[in-house]
């Protein structure tokens, strides 16, 4: 089966056309691409940005993300347990908020400090 | 009250510039902001993507405000948040905020970083009822990022630029149905990275040549109606199309908030919308220095940044007393080329200077060249050059010193 994609990796945005069979590349006008086209389609990953419930801070929600890319297929899974979670400020940028999320080994972080309100 | 530089603006923009006027030994340094803290819009950007080049690692919004706050904080440079800046004249700023008051502020030299404002439903007329529902894709993001509010459940989206499809996928990530993102143009204006991860990974549909004609609604908003553009972006008839939606996000382009800097009588760039600067950042007016996207809007805020210290380090030059003028060269736009920034090139010193551009439409194998009437100084091969991509190049001023009057940069087919 041929999987037609964009290229992602610089702003041409080259048309890829993968064959998941044979694992080769048609389209592409770089290595980078080449690569990027079997990743993409074989295991595509996804870094998640959200926000998690915050108490007592100056605004009510705490910016995290993975910090590192997770499993594509696991993206609102993911937003399920941050939806669930809720810290106490004061944070620093940094902190781990859950460890290990989903079993990927990525752990969700707070993308800033945050002081008590 | 008496300072060697004021900043007006505690964003990207803002924090760099007085940074690296304190590194250049400028000590009484002042930044005035108006929200309750320091960062401007990346505290609500909190998508990753920022500080490639600036940091050489893939940041949040957060992250790379924190970063350059940080550095401000464990510096001598003074803040005053919440603090509005009423008007500009000469060199004195009036402000107000609620610990201070009223209060006039002298400041030897100025550096503008307002940054830029969202355009609105009426910038872009579109007929129809009033509802509730309706948001500039910025406000939208601000209540759901920092408020903690989400704003609706079911969205269209006018506008494919990268807040609009950012947009796209945060509502998406949260729950909400996004229906559609619909844009004007023939082509996107988002980065083709934002087209795969915010719009294809969720489904939602881009309607290229495609616009929102009417609102319908009573209290909150209940559809809209999209009609398909011809090539001169006038609805045609009998293509109508109905999206029932509770909310409508805008993302319909950026304005550089120069207000101030009209009641300041400095120049104004048509094009821009900003500010008229020369390549150390310099306004029409002496010691009035300005960066970031109150001078054009920006898609990276690496470049911010780097344009910000530029700002920074000339005024602390120009405090020093040790800036210089010479000949002066305008530098106008061409075929195919909309703006170019700096638009004043000062020949004083050998130095490299950064111009930025945009391109009117999408173009591929092109040359910007850049001439003074028909003698070419320079030209850069472009494969791609895209609208929503900021372009760059360098020129030195030696490369102008025996040139006899302005230089025109535009597009030439590369062959």
């Amino acid at each position: 089966m041929i999987k037609k994609i964009t290229c992602t990796i610089c702003p041409i945005g080259c048309k890829l056309e993968v064959d998941i069979e044979k694992n080769t590349v048609t389209g592409h006008t770089c290595k980078r691409g080449e690569v990027y086209g079997i990743a993409e389609v074989t295991a595509p990953t996804r870094v998640i940005t959200s926000t998690v419930k915050l108490e007592g801070g100056i605004y009510p929600v705490l910016p995290v993300k993975t910090n590192g890319a997770i499993p594509k297929h696991l993206n609102f899974k993911c937003m399920e347990l941050i939806n669930q979670i809720q810290v106490k400020a004061p944070v620093k940028m940094g902190d781990i908020i859950a460890e290990n999320v989903l079993d990927t080994g990525v752990d969700l972080v707070a993308t800033r400090s945050i002081k008590k309100g | 009250m008496h300072y060697d530089l004021v900043v007006i603006g505690g964003g990207p923009a803002g924090l760099a510039a007085a940074y690296e006027a304190y590194e250049n030994g400028i000590s009484k340094v002042l930044i005035i902001e108006r929200e309750k803290e320091l960062g401007g819009i990346l505290n609500q950007c909190i998508h990753n993507g920022f500080g490639l080049h600036t940091f050489k690692e893939e940041l949040t919004g957060p992250e790379y405000a924190e970063r350059c706050i940080d550095k401000v904080m464990y510096s001598t440079i003074e803040v005053k948040t919440d603090t509005m800046v009423l008007n500009i004249e000469e060199k004195y700023i009036h402000a107000v905020n609620g610990v201070d008051g009223y209060m006039v502020i002298k400041a030897s030299a100025i550096i503008l970083a307002m940054g830029c404002r969202e355009r609105t439903r009426g910038a872009i007329h579109i007929p129809g009822y009033r509802p509730s529902g309706i948001f500039t894709a910025g406000a939208a993001q601000r209540y759901i990022n920092m408020e903690g509010y989400m704003v609706g459940r079911e969205v269209v989206i006018l506008g494919s630029g990268d807040i609009g499809l950012i947009m796209a996928r945060r509502m998406a990530l949260e729950g909400a149905k996004v229906k559609a993102v619909i844009e004007l143009m023939p082509y996107s204006n988002g980065l083709s990275r934002n087209i795969v991860q915010c719009l294809e990974d969720y489904d939602i549909p881009l309607y290229l040549s495609h616009t929102v004609t009417d609102v319908v609604g009573s209290g909150r908003l209940e559809k809209v109606v999209v009609q398909a553009v011809d090539e001169n972006r006038k609805p045609i008839l009998g293509t109508e199309k109905v999206f029932v939606c509770d909310t409508l996000l805008l993302s319909v382009g950026l304005i550089p908030e120069n207000e101030l800097s009209k009641n300041a009588g400095l120049r104004l760039d048509p094009r821009t919308n900003g500010l008229i600067v020369d390549e150390t950042m310099q306004t029409s007016e002496e010691g009035i220095f300005a960066c970031g996207n109150v001078l054009h809007v920006h898609d990276l805020v690496d470049f911010v940044t780097e344009e910000a210290q530029n700002a920074g380090r000339n005024a602390a030059l120009y405090l020093n007393g040790t800036s210089a003028k010479a000949k002066t060269v305008q530098v106008l736009n061409g075929n195919g080329i909309t703006y170019t920034v700096p638009q004043l090139i000062n020949l004083s010193k050998d130095i490299k200077i950064k111009l930025f551009m945009r391109v009117s439409r999408p173009y591929y194998n092109q040359e910007i060249v850049v001439k003074c009437k028909e003698q070419v100084i320079a030209s850069f091969k472009k494969k791609v050059l895209l609208p929503a991509e900021m372009q760059n190049i360098v020129l030195e001023t030696k490369q102008l010193r025996e040139i006899d009057g302005n230089i025109l940069i535009a597009l030439e087919e590369a062959e």
